[in-house]
């Protein structure tokens, strides 16, 4: 009697440290999670870390579409049980404000009678025209406003 | 070829010259950002970013470069050929105070406001000028 019960204990006990060998490693995800996502050039200051499974991903990102690539890497990754994103967005370069850039535009465009301008989500659309010679002048001034892009549509005469 | 590599003569010129500037790319435009030591620098910046896209109109790149001027330094008036406004406030709406003569070197009082200046012409009069039509002497 005691005999078995040694052994069914003994096959207890193997089998739980068989089951737990065969339970993936926090840190050997977090490897695999890492080497997964440093194939994305938007991942370069993003920190992955694990725990029971679970990724945990912080760090920025230049923006949503990249924060969501990145988080769908490590979801995708093997072992990986859910991942927690809590990436955040790298702010924009140029935040640029129309009604500034149009206040702007009335001073630029004071000596360019023939030059129009518009601006829309920060981009200054340049139509009419304008000489070879005065169009570096206007560029200078129209790029000083900070705008998120400018187009050019000027015919230079 | 990149757009950091298309402009990369921009880049080039001002490291050149002493400048350190804020290159930064987004949304498939180029942002050139910083102060060079002087107006000439500047106008070189121009003519390299000239050469490259003679029409300007590739609608790639933003180039926002200032001369670096201290507060209380000297300014020269380069309007086309009129006498540059000095107004009461920053805006074209604002009242003509006084005027400077083309060439003219007046005095720079504060930058407080990126595009108008506000300046002391030699006759002591004081109020805000387009800084575009103002260049700083190195």
């Amino acid at each position: 009697m005691k005999k078995f019960q040694i052994i069914s204990m003994l096959a207890i006990v193997l089998l739980l440290a068989g089951f737990t060998s065969c339970k993936p490693k926090d840190a050997d995800i977090q490897k695999a999670v890492e080497t997964a996502i440093a194939a994305n050039p938007d991942a370069a200051d993003v920190v992955a870390t694990v725990e029971k499974g679970v990724v945990t991903l912080t760090g920025e990102v230049k923006d949503e579409a990249a924060s969501v690539a990145i988080n769908g890497i490590a979801a995708g990754v093997k072992n990986v049980k859910s991942v927690v994103n809590d990436l955040t967005i790298a702010p924009p370069v140029v935040s640029a404000v129309d009604s500034a850039i149009q206040e702007g535009l009335v001073d630029a465009l004071k000596d360019h009678s023939s030059v129009n301008a518009t601006v829309l989500d920060g981009v200054i659309t340049l139509t009419g025209e304008i000489t070879k010679a005065d169009l570096p002048k206007l560029m200078q001034k129209v790029n000083a406003l900070k705008p998120v892009k400018i187009d050019n549509q000027l015919t230079v005469k | 070829m990149t757009l950091k590599e298309k402009y990369q003569p921009i880049i080039d010129a001002a490291t050149q010259a002493g400048a350190n500037l804020q290159v930064t790319e987004q949304n498939d435009v180029l942002y050139i950002q910083g102060e060079v030591p002087s107006g000439a620098v500047k106008d070189k910046l121009w003519e390299v970013y000239g050469s490259i896209d003679p029409t300007f109109s590739a609608g790639d790149l933003v180039l926002d470069v200032n001369a670096a001027v201290a507060e209380g330094g000297k300014v020269r008036v380069i309007t086309k050929q009129s006498n540059l406004n000095i107004r009461k406030g920053p805006g074209t709406d604002q009242p003509i105070v006084g005027k400077a003569a083309k060439d003219e070197i007046i005095t720079l009082v504060s930058k407080s406001n990126d595009q108008w200046w506000l300046v002391r012409t030699n006759d002591g009069e004081e109020g805000y000028s387009y800084a575009a039509y103002l260049e700083p002497l190195a």
